[in-house]
């Protein structure tokens, strides 16, 4: 039997008007069980915590810049932020896709295990810090300690990188196609491969970039922090 | 956790609106700064041979008439007093130096705040908005301010311990993080006969720094040597008489955005302090980067 109701139009949301509180309720509870898939929220003004903790494939459009952890614990939602957000935007990622049109403060992606992170703009110190398994898709520059102790994923840096890029890394992988000011403890640059060249293009694809994934050099983890050295004397 | 705000206006005629700009700013601050709040604000010089002192009666009942009446009695010079509750602004032709050691003495039921030809201080405990409306600040006019709201983490809620903090004249310093040596740090300028009023870890960069200025360094100077001698996390956003200027530490752990337009630069250690400002959708907003040294004068 054919669906008789309707499918709703985009909700709308207004930060200035309606509660943060009634926005998160909403994306949780009401909006899959609505069928409403397009959400859009106006005046954020920096608020907290906006479109945090989704379930469900929504489409969540923030018109304005947020504050800290933006589409944290993001499951299945694709959320784009039209503006700037603050710390730890997308941090521990699920699923879905989060997309930062300007630039990203410190602890971008932390802890993501999936999904995809995209920032157009710069990302700040931090970024993809013990990353689980999620990608991130940097257009600009990231600040120093990115990608600290991350354990799998990829991270995509179109610009430079700070100080300490990927130390202590485990097995996430880091394309950089700019400078780095300093590699961190146990990362190495690598030969990029074939099938390097196939992820970042990949990557670059879904982050919708055009940069040429044969300008971008692989950093992994040395491995030798994986085991203890007793004659390293706590010297790496 | 604590906020800071700072705003400089570029052009003359914002400076009577400069209060008004702020207050939403600060207040914007609440949940990062719950404790405590204050603010210094730079208003026109006054004429060469006199300063200026904010003085803060916390809950002393002060009769501030009669103090200026034993202030003149004991300096033959003109003095000037406006009186915003337990807060006042003395103005005075007296060697200042002379007059604070003796309010020191002599008056110990008022603190001086700050000394300078421009600065005023207001600083007290309680809400933010609490205490913008308790000292006006929606009223001030200047050519920049300095504010801060505090959550205590490492020293008492009292007066004293509410940011600004000042050392010398015309110079403030707020300050969202901590620093380990603070004690190390004072134990290297106390014996320059600099003193200190509390125990807190910010009055000791406040103090470095003004030691700095007075021994030639200009602040920006001041603030690479500070790299190496303090210790621990900060974003320090200063002002003097001609300038505001902020810097983060080399992790950037502590928040900062800075707004800047044709009209004004303004500061915040988040967006939401930011966004009711004018023309903030054309504003130039970026996050300072760790220890590299942003200042704009007036």
């Amino acid at each position: 039997m054919a669906n008789m109701n309707p499918v709703p139009a985009a909700m709308e949301f207004d930060l200035a008007r309606d509660t943060l509180r009634q926005l998160n309720l909403h994306l949780h509870r009401q909006a899959a069980a609505a069928g409403v898939r397009e959400v859009h929220v106006r005046n954020p003004d920096g608020a907290h915590s906006v479109a945090c903790g989704l379930d469900a494939e929504l489409d969540v459009q923030i018109h304005g810049h947020v504050g800290y952890y933006v589409a944290g614990m993001n499951k299945h939602a694709s959320v784009t932020v039209f503006g700037n957000a603050g710390p730890g935007a997308a941090e521990n990622m699920m699923s879905g896709r989060v997309h930062v049109k300007g630039f990203a403060s410190t602890a971008a992606g932390a802890s993501a295990h999936g999904g995809l992170l995209i920032i157009d703009g710069d990302a700040s110190l931090r970024c993809g810090i013990s990353l689980k398994g999620g990608d991130i898709v940097v257009g600009g520059s990231v600040g120093s300690f990115s990608a600290f102790m991350a354990q799998a994923g990829r991270i995509v840096v179109c610009g430079d990188a700070e100080d300490a890029l990927g130390d202590s890394l485990y097995e996430a992988v880091i394309y950089v196609r700019g400078k780095v000011r300093s590699l961190g403890a146990d990362a190495r640059f690598e030969p990029m491969t074939d099938t390097d060249r196939a992820a970042v293009k990949a990557l670059l694809a879904a982050a919708g970039r055009s940069e040429d994934p044969a300008d971008f050099r692989r950093v992994a983890s040395a491995k030798s922090l994986y085991h203890w050295h007793a004659d390293a004397n706590q010297e790496y | 956790m604590c906020g800071i705000v700072g705003l400089l206006v570029k052009k003359p005629e914002l400076r009577a609106t400069l209060g008004a700009l702020m207050v939403p700013m600060l207040t914007g601050m609440t949940e990062r700064g719950p404790d405590s709040a204050g603010l210094a604000v730079y208003t026109a010089p006054v004429s060469r041979l006199q300063h200026k002192l904010s003085l803060y009666s916390g809950s002393n009942n002060v009769d501030w008439s009669q103090l200026l009446g034993r202030i003149s009695k004991e300096f033959a010079q003109q003095h000037e007093i406006a009186v915003h509750g337990n807060q006042a602004v003395l103005t005075t032709s007296a060697e200042a130096d002379s007059l604070v050691a003796w309010l020191k003495r002599h008056a110990t039921e008022v603190a001086v705040l700050s000394v300078g030809q421009c600065i005023d201080l207001y600083k007290d405990v309680g809400a933010p908005a609490d205490i913008a409306r308790r000292y006006r600040f929606a009223e001030l006019e200047g050519t920049h301010l300095i504010g801060h709201t505090r959550m205590a983490t490492e020293s008492a809620v009292t007066p004293a311990h509410a940011h600004p903090f000042t050392a010398g004249r015309d110079f403030c310093l707020v300050h969202n993080g901590s620093l380990s040596n603070p004690h190390l740090v004072r134990k290297h300028l106390e014996p320059l006969g600099i003193e200190f009023e509390t125990d807190n870890d910010t009055e000791a960069a406040c103090r470095f720094f003004e030691w700095r200025l007075r021994e030639g360094d200009d602040l920006e100077r001041a603030v690479e040597r500070g790299f190496s001698q303090l210790d621990g996390f900060f974003t320090f956003l200063m002002g003097t008489d001609k300038e505001m200027l902020i810097v983060r530490d080399a992790f950037a752990c502590k928040p900062a955005v800075v707004a800047e337009t044709d009209d004004y630069v303004a500061i915040a250690s988040e967006f939401r302090s930011l966004a009711h400002l004018p023309d903030i959708g054309h504003a130039t907003l970026f996050e300072p980067k760790p220890e590299e040294i942003y200042s704009w004068q007036i």
